[in-house]
C-alpha cells in the first residue's frame, strides 16, 4: 500500500466517523439537521479524497457528477412534501442501480475474479438490481402511475420462487467460473431486475412503509457487496449502517401492523375486498360543520389523528390553522400518529412539520393511548384501519392484533371521511358505529376549512 | 485473509447501525430513511475509484452511469433530507 492509498483510507475512517455521528444526531429533532450536515460532510470528504487515486478518468467523472448533481438538486428542491415517499423510493432505486453498474463495470474490466469476489459481485448486481426495479415499482405505485392495489395472480409464489432459484443457481455457477461467465452475468442482471418487479407488485399501497424500508436496507447491502468487490472499507461501513437502518425500520413497521415480514411480502394483503354487507353494521351519526364546531369549542383536549387521506387531500395546512385557533381558545392540541400512517415511516410527521406544527405536539401511539380517557375529542382525518377497534376485539378481522390508536376511548370521536367506503384493508370500520362517534362527511381539506371559518366568524 | 477482515468490518458496522438507529424517534423516520438513503449513495466513491483512464470503453460507460446515478442519490438524498429537517421546529422556537 503506497502513501497516497494509505492517506485515502485514513480519510475514509474520518468519513465513517462523520456518518456515525450524523446518524447519532438524528436521535433528536433539535440536532437532526446538523446531523445530516455532518453526514454530508463525511460524504464530501470521501468523494474528494477518492479523486486523489492515481489514473482516474476525470472527464467522465466530471460528466457523471455534473449530470447527477443537477438532476439530484432539481428533484430534491422541486418535490412536494406530500410526494416524499415517491422521491425516496426513486433515489433509493438509483443507489441500487449504481451498485449493479459498479459491479458490472469491475467485472467487465477484470473478468478473472476469485470465487469470493465473484460471489460478492453477484450479490452486488443481484441486490442492486432488485433494489432498482423494486423501487421503480414502488415509485410507480406511490405516484399512482400504476394502480397501488396489490397485483396478485395464480401461482405467483411459484413464479417468484422459480425466479429466485434461477438467480441463485446462476450466481453459484458464475462464482465457480467467472472468467467465462459473461453471459451468465447478463442473465443475473436481467433476472434480478425481473425479480424486483415480481416481488413488489403483489404489495399494496398501505404496506408501502414496509417495502420502502426493506428496499432502503437492500440499497445499503448492495453498496456493501460492491465494497467487497473493490475492497473498499468505506462502502462496507456506510452500506452496513444503511442496511441496519432499513432492517430496523422494517421491523418497526411490521410490528406496528402486527404482521410478519413474510406476510407483508407474500400475502397480497388488500387485493381482495370483503363482500358488501359483511362486517360491522349499524347507524352512523352524521354531523355538520356547526355541530363539530360546538363540540371542538367546548373541548379541553383535542387530538388529531391523521392518516394517508390527509396527504391525499393536502389538508395539513388547514389542520394546523384549526389547531392554532383551538389553542387560542384554550384547548390543548395534540397530533397522535400511528407508526404506519401514510405511505412511509414518519410520513405524517413530515407533512405536519411542513405546515409548521411544532414537533413537541406530535405524539406517538404508545404515549397517547394510556391517556386517551382524558382526551375530549379525537378528530380522525383520513385514517381508517389504524383506528379500527376491530383490531382489538374482533378475532375474525384481518387486522386483528394490530396495535391501533384507541380513539374510541376518547369522549367524542369525529371522523372526517369522504363517504362510507371501507379503507385499504377493505374492512368496514367498527369505529364509525360507536355511540360516541360522529361522522363529518366531505373532502378533508374543505371540511377543516369550514371549521376554521366557523371559529373565525365567532 | 482480506475477505475475513472486510467481513469483520461489515459485521461490526451492522451492530453499530442497529444501536444508532434504534435511538431515532418515529417522528424522524422519514428524514432518517432519506438520510440513510443518501449514505447508501456511497457507491459513488467506489464508482469514482473504478473509473480508470486505461479501462475499456464498455467499463467506462458502465462506471460513468454508476457515477451519475450514485450522484443523484447522494446529492438529491442529502438535499431533500435537509429540506425536511429544516421544517421540524419546536414550539415558538423557529423564526417565523
Amino acid at each position: 500500500m503506497n502513501g497516497a492509498t494509505l492517506l485515502i483510507n485514513f480519510a475514509y475512517i474520518i468519513s465513517a466517523g462523520f456518518f456515525i455521528f450524523g446518524l447519532k444526531m438524528l436521535s433528536s429533532p433539535a440536532t437532526a439537521r446538523r446531523g445530516n450536515m455532518f453526514s454530508s460532510i463525511g460524504m464530501l470528504l470521501a468523494i474528494v479524497v477518492t479523486l486523489f487515486n492515481a489514473g482516474l478518468d476525470y472527464k467522465w467523472i466530471a460528466l457523471g457528477v455534473a449530470v447527477g448533481t443537477v438532476i439530484g438538486l432539481v428533484a430534491a428542491y422541486r418535490v412536494a412534501m406530500t410526494s416524499m415517499p415517491e422521491m425516496v423510493a426513486l433515489f433509493n432505486g438509483f443507489g441500487g442501480i449504481a451498485s449493479l453498474l459498479l459491479a458490472w463495470s469491475e467485472y467487465h474490466q477484470n473478468p478473472a475474479l476469485s470465487a469470493f469476489i465473484a460471489a460478492v459481485a453477484f450479490l452486488s448486481a443481484f441486490i442492486g438490481g432488485i433494489t432498482f426495479s423494486g423501487s421503480m415499482i414502488a415509485f410507480s405505485k406511490l405516484a399512482e402511475i400504476m394502480p397501488s392495489k396489490a397485483i396478485v395472480f395464480k401461482g405467483q409464489h411459484i413464479v417468484n420462487g422459480a425466479i429466485l432459484l434461477a438467480a441463485v443457481s446462476s450466481g453459484l455457477m458464475f462464482a465457480m467460473n467467472p472468467a467465462d461467465g459473461y453471459a451468465l452475468f447478463l442473465v443475473i442482471v436481467v433476472v434480478s431486475l425481473l425479480f424486483g418487479v415480481t416481488s413488489v407488485i403483489p404489495i399494496g399501497g398501505a404496506d408501502m412503509p414496509v417495502v420502502i424500508s426493506l428496499l432502503n436496507s437492500y440499497s445499503g447491502l448492495a453498496a456493501c457487496a460492491a465494497g467487497f468487490v473493490i475492497h473498499n472499507n468505506i462502502l462496507i461501513v456506510a452500506g452496513a449502517l444503511v442496511g441496519a437502518s432499513g432492517i430496523i425500520l422494517t421491523k418497526i413497521m411490521c410490528k406496528a401492523m402486527n404482521r410478519s415480514l413474510a406476510n407483508v411480502l407474500f400475502s397480497g394483503f388488500g387485493a381482495t375486498t370483503q363482500a358488501a354487507g359483511t362486517g360491522p353494521q349499524g347507524e352512523v351519526k352524521p354531523a355538520s360543520a356547526e355541530d363539530v364546531y360546538y363540540i371542538l369549542e367546548a373541548a379541553d383536549t383535542v387530538a388529531f389523528v391523521p392518516g394517508y387521506g390527509l396527504a391525499v387531500a393536502q389538508a395539513q395546512h388547514a389542520v394546523q390553522e384549526l389547531g392554532e385557533l383551538l389553542e387560542k381558545n384554550g384547548t390543548e392540541v395534540l397530533y397522535a400518529i400511528h407508526p404506519v400512517a401514510g405511505r412511509m415511516p414518519g410520513h405524517m410527521n413530515v407533512l405536519l412539520a411542513e405546515a409548521n406544527v411544532p414537533y413537541d405536539q406530535l405524539v406517538e401511539m404508545d404515549d397517547i393511548n394510556p391517556r386517551m380517557e382524558g382526551v375530549d375529542v379525537c378528530v380522525v382525518i383520513g385514517a381508517n384501519d389504524v383506528v379500527n377497534p376491530a383490531a382489538l376485539d374482533d378475532e375474525s378481522s384481518p387486522i386483528y392484533g394490530m396495535p391501533i390508536i384507541e380513539t374510541h376511548r376518547a369522549k367524542t370521536v369525529i371522523v372526517l371521511k369522504r363517504s362510507m367506503n371501507p379503507g385499504f384493508a377493505g374492512i368496514q370500520n367498527a369505529l364509525f358505529f360507536y355511540p360516541n362517534t360522529r361522522m363529518y362527511f366531505g373532502d378533508a381539506k374543505a371540511s377543516i376549512q369550514a371549521l376554521v371559518s366557523e371559529f373565525k366568524s365567532d | 485473509m482480506e475477505a475475513v477482515f472486510l467481513t469483520f468490518v461489515f459485521v461490526l458496522s451492522i451492530f453499530l447501525g442497529f444501536e444508532l438507529i434504534s435511538k431515532v424517534p418515529s417522528t424522524l423516520h422519514t428524514p432518517l430513511m432519506s438520510g440513510a438513503n443518501a449514505i447508501s449513495g456511497i457507491t459513488l466513491v467506489g464508482s469514482l475509484a473504478s473509473l480508470k483512464s486505461d479501462n475499456v470503453t464498455m467499463a467506462v460507460v458502465l462506471a460513468t452511469l454508476a457515477v451519475t446515478f450514485a450522484t443523484i442519490n447522494v446529492v438529491g438524498g442529502y438535499a431533500v433530507t435537509d429540506r425536511m429537517l429544516e421544517m421540524f421546529k419546536k414550539k415558538d422556537g423557529g423564526a417565523k
